[in-house]
């Protein structure tokens, strides 16, 4: 949507004319450390990484389900696992169904997401 | 159809002028951007945390105080779950920074970029995001209108319908007939009515054994239909009658006072009858322009924004999402999409293409649970099947299977709400 972008540009430019004008340098400074922050936070996630937590708890609770959760694991755990489901190697009840939709480069690049700040 | 706003035509005189980003509320007045969410259901909720993570400030906008969940809702009418259990507040949202709102979304100005809440305060916003469910159709069945529903229940929606249909089918005699009739596609939830019947039929065969139910299908085919045809035949021969289209299910009256379910072919009276009517895309999706002649919303599938309103995002049942079912699980997983695409839009960047996975179990019995899955990619404009991958159980798999898969199921629940609402 290039109307988003117009328009996103435009407020940055009023709102530092604000910054200049009406605050103290310390404010405009910590409201900038604040947005930065913000912008640093978008961790984009590879095709198909998000779906994951919907089957596998970002934050296990209390009791263990049946369904294990990611947290914790490293990327070459994951990364075999899915290989497993993938040729059959490994039984599953589902997870071979969906892993033969991802290829090995995408399970590659989800299951390093995955462990360095994924599964939250 | 967006609700007309007394700034609006002063307004547009401006944005012909080019100067539409004055308009616009925007972000000139904020450090964040803003983003509101309408709908407080498995896609709304999960967006709202998800945005909130991404650093975005971030508005929820749902009447209710909590949400009742529709999967796991028939286990509800089988007796075997108490309604408690598929209720869902909104405090650990409002805990992580979420300003949750608990009004009515009216109107939509998609021009000034302005929601109106029922108490008439307005919301600006960046970008929003719909997530507002499915309405019944209470014009498409001749005879079934919100009065009937009171009679004969569609149940379709978690909460007073489901109990209702749960009191129906306890308080009917042994040896009553219950009618279900099921519509065609698209609909929420395309194997719900076969988990519902097969549920229903399980209750029939355990509580009230000289009973039956009668299932009228306005189609031929449906989501699992082979394992669940198989349990049918294995375990409810004399409880379950099954009439696809071609056998005459379609439903094309119903009457209210008879309590009946009329087809081409005949009059069917029941004791209890469900009638799950057509549906389409919740009001608030009309109302902001993003529904087109079909009812649902069409979107792109990299950021689920709306074909038809800019800055305005459509996720979950609402949406057309091509090949992906409308699930609670497909909700949660547009959800994530949605907000990471917002995220990246509102820094200037374009949304890579994204890859979307579904998983959705029912239970034919409650020990007893099938499943399909899907992975999904745009393709065309749509979201299509990744060939090679996702489908059904196998058919003719032992019981061990079966019962891993019901606690499969279980778990899935757990976790998924977990993820929606904290």
């Amino acid at each position: 949507m290039s109307g988003g972008r117009i328009s996103i540009a435009l407020a940055a430019a009023l709102a530092a004319g604000f910054f200049v004008s009406g605050m103290r340098a310390s404010d405009a400074q910590a409201i900038s450390a604040q947005a930065s922050k913000a912008q640093a936070s978008v961790a984009i996630a590879p095709p198909g990484a998000t779906s994951c937590t919907g089957c596998h708890a970002g934050a296990p609770s209390g009791d263990q389900p049946a369904l294990p959760s990611l947290t914790g694991q490293s990327a070459q755990a994951i990364e075999e696992a899915m290989a497993g489901f993938r040729s059959g190697a490994r039984e599953a009840t589902l997870m071979n169904r969906i892993a033969k939709g991802f290829t090995e480069d995408e399970t590659r690049a989800i299951a390093r997401w995955l462990a360095q700040e994924g599964a939250r | 159809m967006s609700v007309a706003f007394t700034r609006r035509s002063a307004l547009r005189g401006l944005a012909l002028a080019g100067a539409s980003a004055f308009a616009a509320p925007a972000v000139s007045a904020q450090t964040r951007a803003r983003v509101v969410v309408i709908g407080g259901g498995f896609g709304g909720a999960s967006c709202a945390r998800a945005l909130n993570r991404l650093g975005l400030a971030v508005t929820l906008v749902e009447e209710s105080a909590a949400y009742v969940a529709c999967p796991f809702s028939n286990l509800v009418l089988h007796g075997s779950r108490d309604i408690a259990a598929q209720r869902f507040g909104y405090d650990t949202i409002r805990r992580e920074g979420v300003e949750v709102v608990g009004q009515r979304a009216q109107g939509v100005d998609a021009a000034a970029r302005r929601v109106r809440l029922a108490d008439g305060a307005t919301l600006a916003y960046d970008r929003l995001v719909l997530s507002p469910g499915v309405d019944m159709r209470f014009d498409a069945l001749p005879g079934y209108d919100a009065q009937a529903a009171d009679v004969m229940p569609h149940a379709w929606k978690a909460g007073a319908q489901t109990l209702l249909l749960r009191r129906q089918l306890e308080a009917m005699e042994d040896g009553g007939l219950v009618v279900m009739s099921v519509p065609a596609n698209p609909y929420r939830c395309p194997p719900g009515p076969y988990e519902r019947a097969s549920l229903i039929a399980h209750y029939l065969k355990t509580s009230k054994p000289k009973s039956k139910l009668l299932v009228l299908d306005a189609k031929d085919q449906f989501s699992k239909q082979r394992l669940f045809q198989d349990a049918w035949k294995a375990l409810y021969p004399d409880h379950l009658e099954y009439v696809p289209l071609a056998g005459g299910g379609k439903t094309v009256e119903v009457v209210a006072a008879q309590k009946s379910v009329v087809t081409e072919f005949g009059r069917h009276a029941g004791a209890v009858v469900n009638v799950i009517p057509p549906q389409r895309a919740g009001s608030i999706a009309a109302t902001a322009g993003c529904v087109d002649r079909s009812g649902w919303c069409p979107i792109d599938p990299a950021t689920f924004e709306s074909r038809l309103a800019p800055f305005v995002h459509v996720i979950g049942d609402a949406c057309i999402a091509g090949a992906m079912p409308k699930s609670a699980f497909s909700a949660n997983a547009q959800a994530k999409v949605c907000a990471q695409g917002i995220a990246l839009l509102l820094k200037g960047e374009a949304a890579p293409e994204p890859k979307l996975v579904n998983t959705c179990y029912s239970f034919v019995a409650p020990d007893y649970g099938i499943s399909v899955a899907g992975v999904y990619a745009p393709a065309k404009g749509m979201l299509a099947d990744v060939a090679g991958a996702g489908g059904t159980s196998p058919p003719g798999a032992p019981q061990a299977t079966r019962a891993a898969e019901a606690d499969y199921a279980r778990a899935w629940f757990k976790i998924a709400t977990e993820e929606a609402f904290g």
